[in-house]
């Protein structure tokens, strides 16, 4: 039998040693939260590995392939996918090998992305916060600003940067950054309008802090969350952008290629050459879907209401 | 420390007056506030929800909403807040004068370390390098009673408790030895127990240092023990300003007297607090003369035409009413009894 007195006394223990150990070890951020829920998500941690092993493929995998993306093999034009042969992924009409093509056309579609994403976020994040922060005819005017760019036909704009920036791929994407801000900067707005209402940023005006300190140090790194989220999504949507415009011819140049480039060329081989459509358009939907389930799982890690 | 000159005010407020332009009209938030605080002092502003005590020092450090508008003075070490730039206003504003907020869940930024949010404000006033700044920001949580500072100091205001972020909010307002404090309602989130505490650390920190300190709240249980001074604020205007032993003592003004009544106290029953009856005026349509007089039991026609000025019913206190100390403090008219008075 056991005496109450000893039962309290048992429990008191493990209250004291759990008092001990709870505030001990690492300060928990509101990221660091989020990162710990997302790695209990396994959908979103496979699609991670996924995601990062198409990466590091892209990255390194170039230089391990034994052929390169623009040398033509002579004795094998239009060949089918062979172990024998190192072809893995088999070659194209000229001969040049598909797998070191693939791997380096998603090493092109995702710099391109990166890019145009962190372009995109950086306008967005400032000129949304600033917007949101100052309010009133500033923000009025700011938003109408978003709302011209939006009605404005996108393709026109990739044409008219077509024209300037003529074949630079990169600053071509830079640019497609600069016109992908719009929403990320509503996003942000809508987050600032919310957030510039809190008591924490009050308390800071209150004891003398300027406002585009309090932009930088108290509304931006309270945007983490929809920010990552909506940066997500940005990445496939740029993605997807870049595989069009090469689709149409306006994008990457021979002999460079892209993922979009691939599929277009494969698309018009259907039939004679299927490989060449399916692998890069495999790697496409592959890297596409990992990134939307990375998406998800972040959307799911920093939902507010958990916090 | 600097010797403190006792004719002078720190802070004073004449005339000072608030109005809101809304859709149904402009709400009288503060009409021609005289008020002044000297230095050392502790003044409590008392008053019920929507009495227009924590607009007063809203608009003293310039927080009022778009809407707002101010006329009057605000003298702060005689020169004119209301006039000032906002950059101007941002050199005075948590360097000579600060402000604790009541919710020290929300008066902390969630994704920004004690550390930097206490070293922050140094940083903005006295110019001070990261390291010097947290060296002291470090010093005053281990005044302000957090235990195991070193380690607090690194941590996020959620892995805090409500106490001893409010104690880091005050460590905040502290900081740059200002020389007035006001503090919204700064107990009001935190549970009984730490409401002492609190408080005590407000009189032995504002005390030490010499600090102003202007305390915003509707408990005047809170207000007894620690202010010089009580100023009373009803429908955005000073009704009686006293001090503090003088007016428990003797309140001169009925909606003093009936706060007072309505402070529950352990040593009487549950009945003998008395809530007031009505409810505060609308402040769109103040009520003719007296602003308390439809809620006021002792109302004549005088109070129902005109409204009292704030004027000396005795040395040293001012009262708004035409019939100063009527009520003797149990709620019936002075020289009568319960029977008398039929209540």
């Amino acid at each position: 039998m056991t005496l109450y007195v000893d039962r309290r006394e048992a429990l008191e223990k493990a209250f004291i040693d759990r008092d001990d150990q709870v505030p001990r070890g690492r300060p928990r951020s509101v990221t660091r939260d989020a990162l710990r829920r997302f790695r209990h998500n396994k959908a979103a941690m496979t699609a991670l590995f996924v995601f990062g092993f198409i990466v590091i493929a892209a990255i390194v995998g170039p230089y391990l392939v034994p052929y390169d993306y623009e040398t033509p093999d002579w004795e094998a034009f239009t060949a089918p996918p062979s172990i024998e042969s190192g072809h893995y992924f088999g070659t194209d009409q000229n001969g040049r090998d598909l797998l070191a093509r693939t791997l380096y056309g998603t090493r092109i579609s995702l710099l391109v992305a990166l890019i145009a994403t962190t372009v995109s976020v950086i306008v967005g994040v400032l000129y949304g916060a600033v917007s949101g922060f100052a309010g009133g005819r500033v923000d009025a005017a700011m938003m109408r600003f978003v709302d011209v760019m939006y009605a404005l036909p996108y393709i026109l704009f990739v044409i008219l940067l077509m024209v300037m920036f003529g074949r630079n791929v990169f600053l071509l994407f830079a640019a497609i950054g600069l016109l992908e801000w719009l929403t990320m900067a509503r996003i942000v707005r809508g987050q600032t309008l919310s957030l510039k209402e809190r008591e924490f940023v009050e308390a800071a005006r209150a004891a003398g802090v300027s406002s585009f300190p309090i932009i930088l140090r108290h509304i931006v790194p309270n945007l983490v969350g929809p920010v990552v989220i909506y940066a997500s999504l940005t990445i496939p949507e740029i993605v997807i952008t870049e595989s069009f415009l090469s689709y149409l011819g306006f994008g990457v140049q021979e002999p460079l290629t892209s993922l979009g480039t691939l599929i277009s060329e494969g698309a018009d081989a259907l039939g004679a050459a299927d490989w060449l459509l399916f692998f890069p358009g495999g790697v496409l939907v592959t890297m596409l879907l990992s990134l939307a389930f990375i998406g998800d799982g972040l959307r799911d890690a920093f939902d507010p209401k958990d916090r | 420390m600097a010797s403190v000159n006792m004719n002078q005010p720190l802070l004073a407020l004449a005339g000072y007056t608030i109005r809101f332009t809304t859709p149904d009209g402009a709400v009288q938030a503060v009409n021609g506030l005289d008020l002044t605080v000297a230095p050392g002092e502790t003044v409590a502003v008392v008053g019920e929800s929507g009495s227009g005590k924590s607009q007063t020092f809203n608009g003293v450090f310039g927080l009022l909403a778009g809407n707002a508008e101010t006329s009057g003075e605000a003298l702060f070490e005689g020169r004119d807040l209301l006039k000032l730039s906002p950059k101007e206003l941002d050199t005075v504003r948590g360097a000579d004068m600060a402000m604790v907020f009541q919710d020290p869940m929300t008066a902390l930024n969630p994704a920004m370390k004690i550390r930097h949010q206490l070293s922050e404000t140094l940083k903005v006033h006295k110019g001070l390098k990261r390291r010097e700044a947290e060296a002291q920001a470090l010093a005053m949580l281990k005044k302000v009673g957090i235990p195991e500072a070193e380690r607090r100091i690194g941590q996020y205001p959620h892995e805090l408790s409500g106490g001893m972020r409010q104690r880091v909010v005050i460590a905040m307002a502290l900081l740059c030895r200002p020389k007035l404090i006001v503090a919204d309602e700064p107990t009001t989130a935190l549970d009984v127990t730490i409401q002492a505490q609190i408080l005590d650390l407000f009189r032995d920190l504002t005390t030490d240092a010499g600090t102003a300190l202007v305390l915003i709240t509707h408990d005047l249980g809170v207000v007894a023990g620690i202010a010089d001074k009580v100023v009373v604020m009803y429908a955005g205007r000073i009704v009686e300003e006293a001090g503090v032993d003088a007016l428990f003592a003797r309140p001169a003004m009925p909606y003093t007297a009936a706060l007072i009544r309505s402070i529950p106290r352990v040593d009487r029953d549950v009945e003998a607090v008395e809530p007031i009856g009505g409810r505060p005026p609308d402040l769109i349509h103040p009520p003719q003369g007296c602003p308390f007089h439809p809620r006021c039991r002792f109302a004549e026609d005088k109070c129902r035409a005109e409204r009292p000025p704030l004027a000396e019913v005795e040395p040293g206190r001012r009262a708004a009413c035409w019939f100063p100390f009527i009520d003797d403090g149990a709620g019936t008219r002075r020289g009568e009894t319960m029977e008398t008075a039929g209540v």
